[in-house]
């Protein structure tokens, strides 16, 4: 039999444990969100389909035509739409995450789960889109006749960073959910805000030299750059400095999200 | 601690209770907190810190140190803010003590409330998988026990429908079901069985019953001490966070309940007590008086009025006190047209008062819970309130004394004739 001791004021050994004790709940929990997802919606898939597209689109218009950035002899809806792939994949997934405890808020008074489990199965569900968008992807592939390469696999870890990036941004979002309520309204500001200020809508290569490094400071931008050579296979060639600057910024977000929500969260229950 | 299921040390629960303004909500927002800052940063030269006097400490629960054995059912009971349900936070582990520690041995699963996570969108079968999850059950277990868990719910023919389309009824079944097929070594559970209607909550206790003879440790709170003292063999009660009382859960309750009686009002307003359903404004009872002393003693004449007030004419009206037991089982019932059946008709727009006067209450000494009601017609009713107080009727000077030790619920005249069956009649048998 397993025992457990609980002291006042100390820190809990068995975290980590605790947490993949519960990954049978943290898969029901993604389910649950998934389920529902697609069957509040008559088109719940269509929407996950529509969205990006319609974006997209709009993209192309305004950067293309109006703007003529260059697209460095990438058919521009690629360029556009193999960035916004990424870019939709975190939006969603730090939305969701950020909004998962205020919305589980019975579960949390209710129940015992490590609380971790909630922000990751939520963004989990971001997942199942970016998935379905992967088939636009391919369509539009085909039509505008880009040939895969190899480096599409590449496609898997940069994913993992993108989630990373999401899950360790949510993880801050969600606990200052819990004890700010406002907060909320903060979230969808920086949505639309990093939409823009992230290279969706054009090639970083617009970046002068001089500040592309520093402009690597968004986490988001080497996962775009990355999915972009991935998948268009293009001229560009990758930009490692900034890449590695991302990537390490990333792993600090989610190391420091990861260590705010520990913190805060034993009074969660408390306070929401 | 061999057989010791939980161990508890001065455990206590702090809260901070912030008094907030009116119209605020109840959680700290963002701009609150910029706000202030903004303030104390330009004050900080003036040097007048306002002392942050909406702050107030409060002890949930304050030093509560006990131990309970393995397979033990343990009662714990108190009144409402007493820190019952702090108690089980801990215990759970949802929040986390302010001071002292405690030990548990095996796996707790809390039931703090039926049907937690349950999705109204999802199906019967899905809502069963992801609550038996949440609840710590694996898939595997929850696959084994889901026959078990259909039948006990008798939701047989509904599993694939939303449970946003269930009634109320089905809803609780189902939520408790799966609760019930937990099989943890220590179970936590609060006040569950105050919903669903009569026969659920006895499949619900028969069911606990069950859970604590197979050697599992039980935690139960609840109001109903019925429930308590069929359930529990020990009791602990709380008052102010702190443990008043502990032992075997006779004795407990019978202090617990004891200390509770409103022994002293002799008039009951009833204008803000809950009615137990929508009964209009047609007439509405707005006092119960006492027109005999209290206590009321056994074997005793008694008298009360029941005051009310009429908003419209009103036919056939019956008014009615009850005794009930503090479980709410109705034990004796007087009536205004228990006598040759007159129903008077009422004017609207009075007040008015219904005396009742009983020469010899047959109702053994003990704690009762007083109901009182008025309905038009047979079924009609026009008000009802339940439990409205509790009273306490004592000893009275011809009650025997071996109905205060064992209890005797209603002891009224009745004529009886003694017989011998063998030997055959020639010996009598007195």
């Amino acid at each position: 039999m397993s025992r457990l001791v609980i002291e006042a004021g100390k820190a809990e050994r068995h975290y980590w444990a605790d947490i993949w004790k519960y990954r049978e709940l943290f898969f029901f929990l993604s389910w649950r969100d998934i389920l529902v997802r697609y069957k509040q919606t008559v088109i719940g898939v269509l929407w996950s389909l529509l969205r990006p597209v319609l974006t997209t689109i709009v993209f192309v218009f305004i950067f293309s035509r109006l703007a003529r950035m260059p697209s460095q002899g990438v058919p521009y809806p690629i360029l556009v739409f193999s960035a916004m792939l990424p870019w939709q994949f975190f939006a969603s997934a730090l939305t969701e995450a950020s909004n998962s405890l205020v919305e589980n808020a019975n579960m949390i008074s209710k129940i015992y789960f490590p609380r971790l489990v909630m922000p990751a199965s939520a963004a989990i569900v971001a997942l199942v889109d970016f998935l379905i968008s992967l088939v636009i992807l391919a369509v539009m592939m085909a039509v505008y006749q880009v040939v895969p390469t190899w480096r599409l696999l590449a496609m898997i870890p940069l994913t993992g960073i993108a989630f990373l990036a999401a899950l360790g941004t949510g993880l801050w979002l969600a606990a200052l959910n819990v004890e700010y309520r406002d907060f909320r309204y903060i979230v969808p500001f920086i949505m639309q805000f990093g939409l823009y200020v992230s290279p969706v809508g054009f090639s970083s290569s617009v970046v002068p030299e001089q500040w592309r490094l520093l402009y690597s400071m968004n986490p988001m931008v080497g996962v775009i750059d990355g999915f972009r050579w991935a998948i268009t296979g293009a001229s560009s060639s990758f930009y490692w400095p900034g890449f590695l600057v991302s990537l390490g910024l990333v792993f600090l977000i989610t190391a420091g999200g990861v260590w705010y929500f520990r913190k805060t969260e034993r009074a969660f229950a408390d306070v929401i | 601690m061999s057989d010791i299921a939980i161990k508890i040390e001065g455990l206590g629960k702090k809260y901070l209770l912030r008094h907030q303004q009116q119209g605020r909500s109840r959680y700290k927002s963002l701009r609150d907190v910029l706000t202030q800052k903004a303030k104390s940063l330009a004050s900080l030269g003036r040097r007048n810190h306002q002392p942050s006097g909406t702050r107030e400490e409060f002890w949930a629960l304050k030093d509560i140190s006990f131990e309970i054995r393995q397979g033990e059912a343990i009662g714990i009971i108190g009144r409402n803010g007493a820190g019952k349900s702090t108690l089980l936070k801990l215990l759970s582990r949802i929040t986390e003590p302010t001071t002292g520690r405690f030990e548990v041995e095996g796996r707790v699963a809390s039931l703090l409330e039926v049907g937690t996570g349950f999705h109204p969108e999802l199906t019967g079968r899905e809502n069963i998988f992801l609550n038996g999850a949440i609840l710590g059950m694996s898939g595997a277990e929850i696959r084994k026990k889901f026959d078990e868990i259909v039948t006990f719910a008798e939701v047989e023919k509904f599993l694939d429908t939303p449970v946003k389309h269930y009634s109320s009824g089905m809803y609780m079944r189902l939520a408790f079901a799966v609760a019930a097929h937990l099989e943890p070594e220590i179970l936590v559970v609060d006040e569950v069985l105050a919903v669903g209607d009569a026969a659920f909550q006895k499949k619900c206790l028969g069911k606990m019953k069950q859970v604590s003879t197979r050697g599992r440790t039980v935690l139960f709170v609840s109001h109903n001490m019925g429930a308590i003292t069929s359930l529990c063999q020990n009791a602990y009660w709380l008052e102010g966070g702190r443990l008043t009382s502990s032992g075997p859960a006779r004795e407990v309750v019978a202090l617990y309940l004891a200390g509770n009686a409103d022994t002293q009002t002799r008039k009951t307003y009833l204008a803000n007590l809950r009615r137990a359903g929508d009964y209009g404004n047609r007439l509405a009872i707005t006092h119960v008086e006492w027109l005999t002393e209290l206590p009321l003693q056994h074997g005793e004449k008694f008298a009360a009025r029941i005051h009310f007030r009429t908003s419209e004419n009103i036919d056939d009206v019956t008014m009615g006190l009850g005794f009930s037991a503090l479980d709410g089982t109705r034990l004796l019932t007087y009536e205004t047209d228990f006598e040759n059946g007159h129903r008077p008709d009422l004017k609207g727009g009075v007040e008015g008062f219904v005396d009742v006067a009983v020469s010899e209450l047959p109702l053994a000494p003990g704690l009762y819970s007083m109901d009182v009601g008025s309905r038009s017609g047979d079924n009609y009713g026009l008000d009802y309130v339940s439990g409205f107080c509790r009273i306490e009727i004592t000893m009275g000077p011809k009650t025997p004394g071996y109905i205060v030790r064992q209890g005797a619920g209603v002891r009224l005249a009745s004529k009886w004739t003694w017989g011998a069956e063998s030997p055959k009649p020639k010996n009598a048998l007195i």
